[in-house]
């Protein structure tokens, strides 16, 4: 028997993403996903959906007009289409996500990088962000018309001046990591592919460790629900919600 | 950027009254011209593929394709699928916003008070215009949307905020359409910011047959 006492917030489950693959899992209330970058060049795009109604998704607009940014990191939240939160990011070493530049698709993945079709490549094929999620959702009963902005971890992408976008390189480092915890129960795709504005022309995503926990619920004084006073209001909004449909739990 | 389409020659000339609504077919190779009739009023507008609407405007493919986030003359409006919707070809305004969004009942008691709920929105509007217009959407179908004459200025730091209209009484944007396309239009009634100059109030939509 141990005499140790189990330790606080236990991890409850691992796993990894290799270069080019796609996953999606349900995130309960109030648990927490940590994606972290072993070799500092990760890039994964993410989709959230309410898991129980995922007609009410992320929604990019909505989530940075609230927050006054233009990109996302520690103490802002991914807001949905009906003003609550999804998730609040309650930790990240990197310091810019970028959500701003969409996701490649087959075209855009051929033309950058060379067909790397399964007939030659078999399994190390590679894989495009827009069909990833296409084959995600499907196993769902959701596709094309459900998807709206995504993010793009690790990643940065700077505004200048006039408007012109630039890709940031080398915006991660070894050992980086984001945290996010469900506010509700929210559905996950992630598809580990090249950043859409890397000007990298080899195909050659980094694994990316997941590792899934849980947190207490927030309490009054979260960093993410006093960040501003948009992100207060979106908790009570969630609060109420969950309260309502009987899911507070 | 002027052009001389004569609005005499519109086949098509309407008003939208502040906080309404609008919807129209559009013919490959038609011209659609959004007058800002009074100044500073944002017209929030969707645009879907006319015969696959789950083909519709996607703001992400747009800016990234274009490396730039403003939209002005020049700018191609893509679908998801990197298809072009439409092309700005003239525009006396000379920015136009896709990334603040259409304001709704929800995100008003977000970034004002909980007790703005009862607001009137775009993201009624538009589940209104999609509910009637007889092309089946719903709400599944609202995706990214262009906010003519509206300034969402974005800095190198990552800031963004609304700020005052650069658009002016008469001020217009024009716009061919690439492919049949469906036009849903929801002219702003948000009284919260300086999107609308705090008067929402009406715009001109006139439509040009191909040449």
């Amino acid at each position: 028997m141990s005499d140790s006492l189990p330790p606080f917030l236990p991890s409850i489950f691992r796993d990894t993403l290799r270069g080019g693959e796609a996953h999606s899992l349900i995130l309960g209330r109030h648990q927490t996903l940590r994606l972290t970058d072993p070799s500092g060049r990760a890039a994964v795009a993410g989709f959230f959906f309410r898991a129980d109604a995922p007609l009410e998704r992320y929604n990019m607009p909505d989530t940075l007009k609230a927050q006054y940014t233009a990109f996302l990191t520690a103490g802002r939240t991914l807001m949905s289409d009906m003003g609550h939160v999804l998730l609040s990011i309650t930790g990240d070493t990197c310091g810019w996500h970028d959500t701003l530049s969409g996701h490649q698709d087959a075209a855009d993945s051929r033309l950058k990088f060379g067909a790397g079709t399964y007939q030659a490549k078999r399994n190390d094929l590679q894989r495009n962000t827009r069909d990833n999620v296409l084959v995600q959702l499907g196993k769902r009963g959701l596709g094309a018309r459900d998807l709206h902005a995504n993010v793009n971890f690790f990643t940065k992408v700077q505004v200048d001046d006039g408007g012109a976008l630039r890709f940031i390189p080398r915006n991660s480092r070894p050992g980086a990591w984001i945290e996010l915890r469900a506010e509700m129960p929210v559905l996950i795709v992630l598809s580990n592919t090249p950043h859409p504005l890397d000007p990298a022309t080899i195909y050659d995503p980094q694994p990316v460790a997941l590792t899934i926990g849980r947190a207490p619920p927030p309490a009054a004084d979260d960093p993410c629900r006093i960040s501003r006073p948009e992100c207060g209001r979106a908790f009570i909004r969630t609060e109420a919600l969950m309260m309502q449909e009987g899911t507070s739990c | 950027m002027l052009t001389a389409l004569d609005p005499q020659t519109a086949r098509l000339s309407q008003t939208v009254l502040a906080g309404d609504g609008w919807s129209c077919a559009l013919m490959r190779g038609e011209t659609l011209r959004i007058v800002d009739l009074e100044g500073n009023q944002a017209v929030d507008t969707m645009f879907y593929d006319l015969h696959d609407t789950a083909e519709r405007y996607d703001a992400t493919q747009t800016i990234r394709r274009s490396g730039q986030l403003y939209l002005t003359t020049g700018s191609i409006l893509l679908a998801a699928t990197g298809a072009p919707l439409m092309t700005i070809t003239a525009d006396t305004c000379g920015r136009h916003d896709t990334i603040g969004g259409a304001c709704s009942c929800e995100s008003n008691q977000v970034r004002y008070s909980l007790d703005k709920r009862f607001m009137h929105s775009c993201r009624d509007t538009f589940l209104l215009e999609l509910a009637k217009n007889g092309y089946g959407l719903t709400k599944r179908d609202i995706g990214h949307n262009v906010n003519f004459f509206m300034n969402v200025p974005v800095s190198p730091d990552g800031g963004l905020k609304f700020d005052d209209g650069v658009s002016g009484p008469g001020r217009y944007v024009e716009l061919r359409a690439e492919r049949d396309v469906l036009v849903v239009v929801s002219n702003c009634p948000q009284l919260n910011n300086p999107c609308n100059g705090w008067n929402p109030t009406p715009v001109q939509m006139l439509v040009w047959a191909a040449t």
